[in-house]
């Protein structure tokens, strides 16, 4: 609370001085609550804290090494690479969906923004199955060598693909609310669509673009199933080889540490790059849906954009599961009932994360969105802890963790969804955030002048206006905690299988057949919450 | 605005169906385990970490649980995962026994300190060359280490007489392996061990030099080599034992067994009891069951891996008798060893 009253002057002159203290102080529950979330996402940080300074010397040789050094330049070369084309392919798809009249963008913006709904580890393997040598691709065309799909390129295409709508859905959220007075006004000035583009909408979407290139530069540097498939070493992948191959503590904990750092710098760059920017409306009244562009004769490499992507995102990926569930079917190698008890173990730690993780990262979004002082700034850093680590590390922390503090809830469900709200409350915080930020305070400061205490101005207002960064935070999170990988197979309760363990181990024996129900159930799963994310969570109320 | 009226009900809607589901999977989740409740703490169950996936235990634990009426619950993993999980819960572990596929997981945890002293008689099951010297832990079925090649390709007349000769020029781009899996490295650490370091070196680094393709799993090697990838492997026998009595003779994968040096070795699956377990009786219960003649039988039978309790018989596929392929070193393998195999390997580059 001390932080909270000296920083006064963060509140900047948007507030008249009279008000400033009640804009400036978060209230106590709210600070409480904050901590709290900020200690528990730190959980495996502190883990590896520990693991370090058991052998500060081994961990530092580890983290040190020219090894080291080579597979941080390929893991950051593979971020810039995934994060780049990330952005290329969801700007225009965003502005095409939204800012156009491309016919049925409401229907492509949902099928674009599905890909989000396959695991990275499915999309790989299916990636190879379908563009690898002896692959169904090289099958059809009889060619018998193909451009190899595996290393850096097969990686970067993987990752591309199944990442970038982490940037359509905010990019879209954004270009929605976007108050179109500015570019009509500029427009009379007679400046062209294209000036318009670049000098008035670009510079607004700069915020959502790298809300969510940070969340696709975290999804890269802790994802694992994909890399390994395609033979990428990336910094996860030897994080596993030395927590797996190696039985090595302290090189995984001093691997995991540099991670953290490097989460730490991406943080810094994007809050630098959000704060550079106004980024609620200034005028009074709201905003009005901007009038479409008409596409004209570039309607049809309009179509034949958002057509390219979704074919190769999503057609292939789910045509190539459909025709292995079919030969599962036949073979009787799939029993359905044990599929739907998967489902529904799924359903239930995915909702149950979802949840909380909302609540959490309301809490944190609040209170740095509209109480900035360094308090609740180290608060929602502290909450982005969580997601940089690959899943392993979280769920080791928990084991570490539980098996000596709190034996009773070690491999409970319970466990398994604390795990799984820590490692996924970055998606939450970003997409609240991000929402929370386009709301001017003065909506707020208004409500608290007509005498509401700050508790009920934020059930009453706050809540409401960002209830569309609400529900696409929790949907987020329910997508990613319903495809999370190592840490449910570390963390679930001995023989509660959820769909994304299942699919993982008849891979991993080669049984594609077998995996494809389960990733298809996965995939009717996740696509309605998707689809609330794609259309509904982003409409301004 | 238009939306907001039609916009309302479909929220709750989605919310509260999500939470029905929810509530009906813990139910259901509630009763099949009920045995973590507070209801019934004293089970008579013991919990087996297993390596092994269900379809290779699977009928020798349904056996078990018949025979003895004691519940097991099992954890399916892979053996490194579930080795270093155990490492990780150190004495507070649920698990009462541990079964590896892969030895460098057993090692971990033997490492630790974690494993209890198991009974003579379960011990004398076994030849003295497949249990640990200081009687932690015990091996239930060997597995051979050897070359597989695509049958459309090659023939037996063109395959060198010891692996470490895939590092010659004629193989560069023609072979695979799986050097991530645990079965890899501890065959590598008997190579180093039986040829030193140098030897290790020069072959690890001579492979990925000659351009070997590297595999995440032994599976993945297979295929590989059955849909033309590459031309041979260095794998594990049943993987192309399984795959051949499922696809038939026609499957275009064979194993040859090379004749020199390490170029076939077994590798043992084994069987630890932890010292944590309150239930240790049970446990090595559980041990002596899986080396009685009907588990080793069905092991042999249903994964096509070697018995290793003297009088049982292999299973007719398998090519050569245990007898004729080398043993494990008399020295088993302890986790020191295998972290400077690791070493080496990332050193070279191999991983």
């Amino acid at each position: 609370m001390e932080a909270g009253t000296q920083s006064l002057g963060d509140a900047g002159f948007e507030a008249p001085p009279a008000r400033r203290s009640m804009a400036a102080r978060p209230p106590l529950v709210l600070t409480a609550l904050g901590i709290l979330v900020a200690l528990a996402a730190v959980l495996p940080a502190l883990y590896l804290l520990i693991v370090d300074a058991g052998a500060i010397g081994d961990a530092l040789s580890a983290a040190f090494s020219s090894r080291v050094a080579g597979i941080l330049v390929r893991t950051l070369a593979l971020v810039a690479a995934v994060v780049a084309t990330a952005i290329v392919i969801a700007v225009p798809l965003g502005w095409l969906t939204v800012r156009t009249d491309l016919p049925g963008r409401r229907l492509w913006a949902t099928l674009c923004t599905l890909p989000l709904v396959i695991p990275s580890y499915v999309g790989a393997y299916l990636f190879v199955a379908a563009l690898g040598p002896q692959g169904l691709l090289a099958d059809a065309i009889g060619a018998g060598s193909l451009p190899s799909v595996y290393g850096f390129t097969g990686a970067w295409i993987v990752l591309s693909l199944f990442t970038y709508p982490l940037i359509l859905i905010p990019v879209r959220g954004t270009l929605k609310r976007l108050d179109p007075q500015l570019e009509e006004a500029a427009r009379g000035m007679g400046r062209s669509p294209r000036e318009v583009f670049r000098t008035i909408v670009l510079p607004q979407l700069w915020p959502p673009i790298a809300a969510g290139a940070l969340l696709v530069a975290l999804y890269v540097l802790s994802d694992f199933g994909a890399v390994s498939i395609l033979r990428f070493d990336s910094f996860t992948s030897e994080i596993y080889v030395a927590y797996s191959s190696a039985f090595d503590r302290v090189e995984t904990a001093a691997l995991g540490t540099v991670l953290v750092v490097l989460m730490v710098i991406g943080l810094w760059v994007a809050s630098r790059l959000r704060n550079r920017h106004a980024l609620h409306r200034l005028g009074p009244g709201s905003a009005r849906p901007a009038t479409p562009v008409a596409l004209g004769r570039w309607r049809w490499p309009a179509l034949g954009l958002c057509s390219a992507v979704v074919a190769i995102a999503l057609v292939m990926p789910v045509g190539v599961l459909v025709y292995w569930a079919t030969q599962g079917i036949d073979d009787g190698s799939t029993t359905l009932g044990a599929v739907a008890g998967f489902a529904g173990n799924s359903i239930l730690t995915g909702f149950w994360a979802a949840l909380i993780a909302t609540v959490a990262a309301l809490v944190v979004a609040v209170l740095a969105g509209r109480f900035p002082n360094p308090l609740t700034r180290f608060i929602e850093r502290c909450g982005y802890a969580g997601y940089a680590l690959p899943g392993v590390v979280v769920a080791l922390a928990m084991v570490y963790t539980a098996t000596r503090a709190a034996p009773f809830v070690y491999q409970t469900v319970a466990l398994l969804i604390f795990a799984l709200t820590i490692h996924y409350l970055p998606l939450a915080i970003g997409s609240i955030g991000s929402s929370l930020a386009q709301v001017s305070p003065r909506v707020e400061e208004a409500a608290r002048g007509l005498g509401r205490g700050p508790l009920t101005v934020l059930r009453t207002v706050t809540v409401p206006l960002v209830r569309g960064g609400i529900l696409a935070g929790s949907a987020l999170v329910f997508l990613h905690a319903l495809k999370e990988l190592p840490a449910t197979l570390i963390l679930a309760p001995t023989g509660f299988d959820t769909l994304a363990t299942d699919i993982w181990r008849q891979t991993q024996f080669g049984f594609y057949e077998a995996s494809a129900i389960p990733a298809l159930i996965l995939l009717a799963i996740a696509a309605p919450p998707l689809y609330l994310l794609s259309e509904r969570g982003t409409v301004a109320s | 605005m238009r939306p907001l009226r039609h916009r309302i009900p479909l929220l709750p809607l989605l919310a509260g169906l999500l939470l029905a589901v929810s509530i009906g999977a813990g139910c259901g989740f509630g009763t099949e385990n009920a045995g973590g409740g507070e209801g019934e703490p004293e089970t008579e169950g013991i919990t087996l970490y297993s390596g092994r996936i269900a379809a290779a235990l699977g009928g020798a634990n349904d056996a078990y649980e018949a025979d003895s009426d004691t519940d097991v619950e099992v954890r399916y993993a892979a053996s490194a995962d579930l080795g270093a999980q155990i490492v990780e819960e150190g004495e507070n572990s649920p698990a009462d026994a541990f079964f590896a596929q892969e030895f460098p997981a057993m090692g971990a945890v033997e490492d630790a300190g974690l494993l209890a002293e198991l009974p003579d008689d379960v011990l004398e099951m076994v030849p003295p060359e497949y249990r640990d010297p200081e009687g932690r832990w015990v091996g239930v079925t060997g597995r051979a280490r050897t070359v597989a090649y695509n049958s459309d390709v090659l023939s037996p007349a063109d395959l060198p007489e010891n692996p470490l000769d895939f590092t010659e020029p004629e193989w560069e781009g023609r072979v695979g392996w799986a050097p991530i899996t645990g079965s890899f490295q501890e065959y590598m650490t008997q190579v180093r061990l039986a040829y030193g370091d140098e030897a290790a070196r020069d072959f690890l680094q001579g492979m990925v030099d000659n351009g070997v393709t590297a595999y995440p799993n032994n599976v993945a090697l297979r295929d590989a080599i059955a849909n033309g990838e590459i031309d041979a492997g260095l794998i594990n026998h049943y993987y192309v034992a399984q795959a051949i009595a499922q696809e038939g003779d026609d499957y275009p994968v064979e194993l040859f067994y090379p004749k020199q040096g390490l170029g076939s070795t077994v590798l043992l699956t084994t069987i630890g009891v932890l010292e944590g377990s309150d239930r240790k009786e049970e446990a090595f219960d559980y041990v002596r069951f899986m080396l009685n003649d009907e588990s080793q039988s069905f092991f042999t039978t249903s994964s096509k891996e070697y018995p290793l309790v003297p009088g049982v018989k292999r299973d007719p596929s398998l090519e050569l008798p245990l007898a004729k392929i080398p043993a494990p070193p008399s020295e088993p393998l302890d986790l020191a060893e295998l972290q400077q195999t690791v070493e080496l390997m990332e050193e070279t580059g191999a991983l």
